[in-house]
């Protein structure tokens, strides 16, 4: 079990909870740990918000950085009319940062290291930037595959890359922060594994097991970056298809 | 398949666990329901709580501190105009004052300037009035005497010769001869 990488991604039930039709729907770490990643953003931005006073506290400093952040990214790619998606924006940010870093303890589950879930979450994106669109634009909203500008000949060609590229978005937006959270959680099992393994062959293999461990520290900070990285990239990657839905025409 | 994984995964400890070893967890389709149910109930509270309590007061909490650093610096700018205002009145009054203490001295100069001519010219028609009063009693006073010489004289000269003759000369000589010798 200790050396192998993917041991980490298995999905233990902790409560058995109910099945309807043979699909199971059990507490499991997974779903323990969805619940440790929305407790503790709500935590801290309850803790935040609680002394709202003139001159802020360290933790509602915080809280208000944290908000200010998300709200100039929605400000920045989608304009001020883009605010009323930024509770949706922040939570999306704030879920998915929090499982990421959760995962980054020792014996954590990281729920992003399941596709299921960062499809779901894709799909769901990119279903209300239809939904969305659709509704503030009508069949305009479909303005969003004919470019403007581009010759009447070539035009079916372009059209078919934007359908392609508009479909091909919540494949990338999920597979890019599924592939980085199991990538990176199998690189470091792997290398710290080594670190274990080379330990018990003797001295040579102490000596040998320092090149593996200083990796091991190298890939932990490397990992925190990436875990902070790829929420931001899903946060914006949000906003940017939302602004699609607000702003079609280009 | 449970055969096959438990073969493979001959390592794990719970050989319970049928998922492990060489398939990917993230590909066993019989946790999908689960992980889907939980994510919608926890994701969905998240963005309850947060769109609902939690950013609501924290925005809050940004917009109250803005509107009051913008009144304060309305206030400060308020108040630094005033104060530019009230050093303009002082300018101005300092100014005002300074042009009145200027005309009410120069007025005060004139009045006492004038006053002094009259009183000047007072005395001076005083002293000529005087003057030309003397002037007068003198001029009087000599007549008088001048016109008393001449009694005197005759006098003097009746007596001298009644003297020296014996005998009393003529009014009418004695006035001739004093005519003549006053010639």
């Amino acid at each position: 079990m200790a050396n192998d990488p993917l041991h980490q991604f298995q999905i233990k039930p902790i409560i058995d909870l109910f099945n309807v039709g043979g699909m199971d729907f059990s507490f499991t770490n997974s779903s323990l740990f969805m619940v440790a990643a929305a407790g503790t953003v709500s935590a801290i931005l309850f803790a935040a918000s609680r002394s709202a006073s003139l001159v802020p506290s360290r933790i509602q400093s915080i809280g208000e950085l944290w908000y200010e952040f998300v709200a100039n990214m929605v400000r920045q790619v989608m304009g001020s009319e883009g605010m009323k998606f930024f509770p949706f924006v922040f939570t999306v940010f704030s879920f998915v940062l929090m499982s990421n870093l959760l995962g980054m303890f020792p014996y954590f589950f990281t729920v992003t290291s399941h596709v299921v879930v960062t499809a779901a979450l894709a799909v769901f994106i990119i279903a209300m930037v239809v939904v969305v669109g659709l509704a503030k634009h009508g069949l305009h909203f479909f303005k969003l595959f004919v470019p403007s500008g581009v010759p009447i000949a070539i035009l079916p060609f372009i059209s078919l890359i934007e359908v392609i590229s508009f479909l091909s978005r919540p494949v990338s937006l999920a597979l890019r922060l599924f592939g980085n959270m199991m990538a990176g959680h199998i690189v470091l099992k792997v290398f710290t594994g080594f670190v274990v393994s080379l330990g018990a062959l003797g001295i040579g293999g102490i000596i040998g097991a320092l090149f593996p461990l200083a990796m091991g520290v190298a890939l932990t900070g490397f990992e925190f970056l990436v875990a902070f990285l790829q929420a931001f990239v899903f946060a914006i990657l949000t906003c940017v298809y939302l602004n699609d839905a607000l702003h079609p025409g280009h | 398949m449970d055969a096959m994984a438990s073969e493979t995964t001959s390592h794990t400890e719970v050989p319970g666990e049928a998922h492990g070893g060489g398939t990917l967890p993230q590909l066993d389709s019989s946790t999908y329901p689960s992980q889907l149910l939980w994510l919608v109930i926890t994701f969905g509270a998240l963005y309850l709580l947060l769109s609902k309590v939690l950013l609501p007061k924290i925005a809050n909490a940004i917009e109250v501190r803005q509107s009051r650093i913008a009144a304060d610096l309305a206030q400060a700018e308020q108040l630094n105009d005033d104060a530019r205002k009230a050093s303009e009145a002082y300018d101005a009054a300092l100014a005002h004052a300074r042009t009145k203490a200027n005309s009410i001295a120069q007025e005060n100069r004139a009045q006492v300037l004038s006053e002094l001519d009259a009183e000047q010219a007072k005395v001076d028609a005083d002293l000529a009035a005087r003057l030309a009063k003397a002037e007068k009693q003198i001029a009087s006073t000599r007549e008088k005497a001048m016109g008393e010489v001449e009694g005197i004289a005759s006098q003097l000269v009746e007596d001298v010769v009644s003297e020296l003759t014996g005998s009393k000369p003529s009014s009418t000589a004695i006035k001739s001869a004093i005519s003549a010798a006053g010639r």
